[in-house]
């Protein structure tokens, strides 16, 4: 859907999509880095299990809900990466727990 | 970087640092006013001047002059005194003027003299048989992509919509060089005729030029079709297709991706929460903040800013900062307003730079359909209300948007209303016979952003606190 353009030189940034590797860039969105991966990063809604991906990338639609290094429903798009950072595509509502 | 306000109380707190937060932020500092600027953003510059600090976008043509504007107002703000928060959430502001801000998963409370909004516009809500499936974006959700993170469309893309952004984006995309298969200009044709009488003021602004030459680089390299008066994205499970409807006739074509957009509106949740009192405007099709012309709102001691104060464009946002900051000035400290740029000096600049708004908001009006949906048609994305689910329950008596919570559950998502509200608002008024004024929105109340109960509960409070809720 996404890719790079060639004139992007940040450091790669190491993080886990449902324990397998994607390389990031630094300064990329969770929600930016799930949607350049090339990945299936969709999650599926709380109310009815459709699936949806980001919509607005600026923190108001939170359709990029997602949970991080063990925390649910978080804005993807409004966390930036960090080594090592372990992402789960949050499949329905958030759980105890997460 | 994710650390507490220095301070328990400043002079002037801003919300949001796009081009109003920057600016006002800037003039406060330098007119000697204790200013804390907080931003939920990773770095300054909110939407249009996104990632100003930080873009892996080296060739400055490729997004624009307009864009690195944004850089003098980094580097005039950094030099000041002003204390700049990132991913910094403010949860809620009250007529007290007290602040709660949640950073890095704690909450913070700050007190302010003078608060200055400036949380700026969101895309308006573009409703459409579809819209919620994975492939279809906004806009701007792309423009972000490709500030902040140098991306481009890859896939079979499709834009549609319009208005100012929407031309802009498309040539972004080319230079970095995406891919666009098609634009789907919804633009009605009627707006043309409208739009005439405010021609000769947008032809004498700067924006004329800049459309014009934008416009025609899209078109060199993309097929643009006018006049589309229907819209639909299908796919299952994800975006397959993109029907529309242009000239009476009907197309189907392949997508991987659709970007909407239909314009701007002010990103009004703060400020609502916060008791500012809003009307309905009825040509930018939003509410908007009735306001001084310093910013100042209905509760005492807050201004608002940029777009949040009624859609006006970046650099009007600008002069709206220095100006509602002027006003805080010259409130607090009037001897240190001598050194800013007088308020008259400020006003002509903000007339100059509004020249030309009328025919825009004029011409890209958006179109009932567009905003207004039908049938199946999901209008709450987070609770999954369709436009059929809102009629009926305004059949068996839900009267305005706060009833219809009841019903239906519309806005109580973790969006609050945010992609759902207008188009609310819209459908009851029409399908009441009513106004939009007269229909009203949500009431919005603290928190403005979903917090978790750990962090309400890991609050300091006092033993009164305490008491007021524990029993025996």
């Amino acid at each position: 859907m996404f890719r790079r353009s060639e004139q992007d030189k940040r450091p790669q940034v190491e993080i886990f999509v449902d324990g397998v590797a994607v390389a990031a860039r630094q300064g990329d969105t969770v929600s930016a880095a799930l949607l350049a991966s090339g990945r299936d990063a969709r999650r599926s809604t709380a109310v009815s299990g459709a699936p949806r991906l980001p919509y607005c990338m600026m923190g108001v639609c939170f359709d990029c809900l997602v949970t991080i290094d063990g925390v649910g429903n978080r804005q993807g798009c409004l966390v930036p990466v960090a080594e090592g950072m372990q992402i789960e595509i949050q499949k329905g509502k958030r759980e105890i727990g997460k | 970087m994710t650390v507490a306000p220095k301070r328990e109380a400043y002079d002037v707190v801003v919300i949001g640092a796009g081009p109003a937060g920057l600016a006002a932020a800037a003039t406060s500092a330098e007119a000697g006013l204790s200013t804390l600027l907080l931003d939920e953003n990773i770095g300054p510059g909110g939407q249009v001047f996104r990632a100003i600090a930080s873009t892996p976008v080296t060739e400055r043509n490729q997004l624009g002059a307009d864009y690195w504007v944004g850089a003098d107002l980094v580097r005039t703000l950094r030099a000041s005194n002003a204390e700049i928060i990132q991913r910094a959430t403010v949860w809620s502001l009250d007529r007290n003027l007290e602040i709660a801000v949640s950073i890095g998963g704690a909450s913070a409370f700050a007190r302010a003299q003078r608060v200055i909004l400036a949380t700026g516009a969101l895309e308006r809500p573009f409703p459409i048989p579809g819209w919620t499936l994975p492939g279809v974006m906004t806009a701007g959700a792309a423009q972000t992509m490709l500030k902040s993170s140098a991306l481009v469309p890859d896939g079979r893309t499709v834009i549609a919509g319009q208005g100012p952004l929407l031309w802009l984006l498309a040539a972004q995309i080319l230079r970095l060089g995406g891919r666009i298969d098609r634009i789907l200009d919804t633009t009605e044709r009627g707006n043309y005729f409208a739009a005439l009488p405010h021609a000769f003021a947008f032809l004498t602004s700067p924006y004329f030029v800049k459309g014009l030459s934008m416009m025609r680089e899209v078109r060199a390299k993309v097929r643009v079709v006018s006049g589309v008066t229907e819209l639909a994205a299908a796919g299952d499970g994800q975006l397959a297709s993109v029907s529309y409807v242009a000239g009476g006739k009907r197309e189907t074509i392949p997508a991987d991706l659709l970007l909407l957009h239909q314009g701007v509106v002010p990103n009004v949740n703060l400020a609502m929460a916060a008791g500012v009192e809003h009307r309905w405007d009825d040509l930018q099709l939003c509410w908007s903040p009735v306001l001084d012309a310093s910013g100042n709102s209905s509760v005492a001691g807050i201004a608002i800013a940029g777009d949040g104060a009624g859609i006006g464009g970046a650099t009007a946002a600008v002069v709206r900062g220095r100006i509602a900051a002027r006003a805080a000035v010259e409130a607090l400290a009037p001897a240190a307003a001598a050194k800013l740029a007088p308020m008259a000096q400020l006003r002509a600049e903000l007339a100059k730079t509004e020249r030309g708004r009328m025919f825009l908001d004029t011409l890209f009006r958006p179109a009932p359909q567009f905003r207004i949906p039908a049938g199946d048609t999901i209008v709450c994305r987070c609770e999954e209300v369709t436009a059929k689910d809102i009629l009926d329950a305004v059949a068996i008596g839900a009267t305005g948007p706060n009833q219809l919570k009841a019903y239906r559950r519309t806005g109580m998502g973790p969006c609050q209303g945010r992609l759902c509200g207008l188009t609310v608002t819209e459908l009851m008024a029409q399908a009441r016979g009513k106004t939009p004024q007269e229909i009203g929105y949500y009431r919005l109340r603290a928190p403005v952003k979903p917090i978790t109960l750990a962090e309400l509960a890991a609050v300091p409070k006092s033993e009164a606190d305490v008491k007021a809720v524990v029993r025996g």
